[in-house]
């Protein structure tokens, strides 16, 4: 398999407009992955599928992150004139990141025997925007797990011929899987609590 | 009657009993369990029914398709709360006298899913059952004993008074309530009628 900067270089001529990023792995596997736009994410995956020394005609695994809002303080070393006489001080400045959900493919193909490549489309926000195309037209077995991220993180899929929960109930209002969700206070009976359960069961005795 | 007497006439070749013996003996002997399972709790309950374990020796062989047949509900694996209506809606259909067991940990507490956002926490909380049995999944021998602690437990039933069969008595609840799925979580998110918390000693 061509190398991941190759596959972006490929896809940048292939598909004009697209903004493709590598998206870099720290973790030992260190397995980096392809960020690409979601105006051109159908375009791109169909490159992806169709070109003749790519071929991923096969979308193995689709599942979704939840990234919260995110405050990093960082220390700023700034001179001011103080006393009339310069000095550096240390500031402490906060940078907000906000949050947003990513959707992941893990592409494969079986005619190349290739793979994995790691396609990453990420919402504008996590609520109103949390919407991305839906890649079940290229790969038609990202049905049931578009589905499934649509269920537990909330991202809508445009383009999806059948988008509906799939493992939670139709009436539930809420994504089980996001970082913030609170699971209903049904901690009335724990007969060895520890750890997170021992303070849920705390907080549903003091109430 | 006392035991001596009723020896002595079945010496006479004089057999006698008592309505309630029969009936608590036609009971027992023939538990036939209403064939579902739920998860990996169910492949114990095939492997108890088939010949290395044999439940036919305790007249439970026949697995029966619909509810309207079967006496036990053998409620064999995780109840997730999308399940559990499904569940509750069988074990009503079911005809009395009907008993249950809650096979595993998952069925009588939720066990290793017992935190996850889509798993009852026992499925006592919604059917009245008779037998729990731990375990994960419980061997065969388990289920085995839960039977016979069930055929214990008809045996010693009577046909009048306090202890007897729910299906005797006119006040006992014939249905219970199939719970709605709400926003958050099953609506009622337990059946008072039937579960309390039980009262834990709780430091701090």
């Amino acid at each position: 398999m061509e190398s991941l900067e190759q596959i972006k270089a490929r896809l940048e001529s292939g598909v004009p407009g697209a903004r493709v990023e590598i998206v870099p792995n720290g973790s030992p596997s260190a397995q980096a992955s392809l960020l690409v736009d979601s105006e051109h994410a159908s375009l791109v995956a169909r490159f992806l599928r169709d070109d003749a020394s790519l071929q991923f005609d096969y979308a193995s695994n689709v599942t979704g992150v939840d990234w919260l809002d995110r405050v990093v303080q960082e220390k700023v070393r700034t001179k001011q004139l103080i006393d009339g006489q310069d000095r550096e001080i240390e500031t402490t400045a906060e940078r907000r990141f906000p949050g947003f959900l990513e959707a992941v493919y893990h592409l494969y193909s079986m005619v190349l025997k290739h793979g994995p490549v790691i396609l990453r489309l990420r919402t504008a926000d996590r609520d109103a925007g949390a919407v991305l195309p839906s890649l079940t037209g290229v790969w038609r077995s990202a049905e049931f797990q578009e589905r499934e991220v649509f269920d537990l993180y909330g991202i809508r899929f445009e383009g999806h011929p059948d988008l509906r929960r799939i493992l939670m109930w139709d009436e539930f209002k809420d994504h089980p899987m996001r970082k913030d969700y609170q699971e209903p206070d049904d901690y009335e009976y724990e007969p060895t609590p520890h750890d997170e359960v021992l303070k849920r069961a705390r907080q549903h005795y003091a109430t | 009657m006392d035991d001596r007497l009723r020896n002595e006439l079945s010496r006479q070749g004089i057999f006698v009993t008592t309505f309630e013996d029969l009936y608590n003996w036609g009971r027992k002997n023939s538990l036939w369990p209403l064939g579902f399972g739920l998860a990996c709790c169910a492949i114990e309950m095939i492997a108890t029914s088939m010949a290395r374990w044999d439940l036919a020796r305790f007249g439970a062989e026949v697995f029966r398709p619909s509810p309207r047949q079967a006496d036990l509900m053998i409620v064999a694996g995780t109840v997730t709360k999308k399940m559990a209506p499904q569940v509750v809606r069988l074990y009503n259909q079911m005809a009395e006298p009907k008993y249950v067991i809650a096979m595993g940990a998952c069925a009588i507490s939720g066990g290793p899913f017992k935190q996850g956002y889509n798993v009852l926490k026992g499925i006592d909380r919604f059917i009245p059952v008779d037998v729990h049995i731990p375990g994960c999944p419980p061997r065969p021998e388990a289920l085995l004993h839960a039977f016979m602690t069930l055929q214990r437990k008809i045996d010693g039933q009577t046909l009048s008074g306090a202890t007897r069969p729910r299906h005797l008595d006119p006040e006992a609840p014939a249905e219970f309530p199939v719970p709605d799925f709400g926003g958050r979580d099953l609506e009622p998110p337990r059946n008072p009628g039937i579960w309390r918390p039980p009262a834990l000693p709780r430091e701090g």
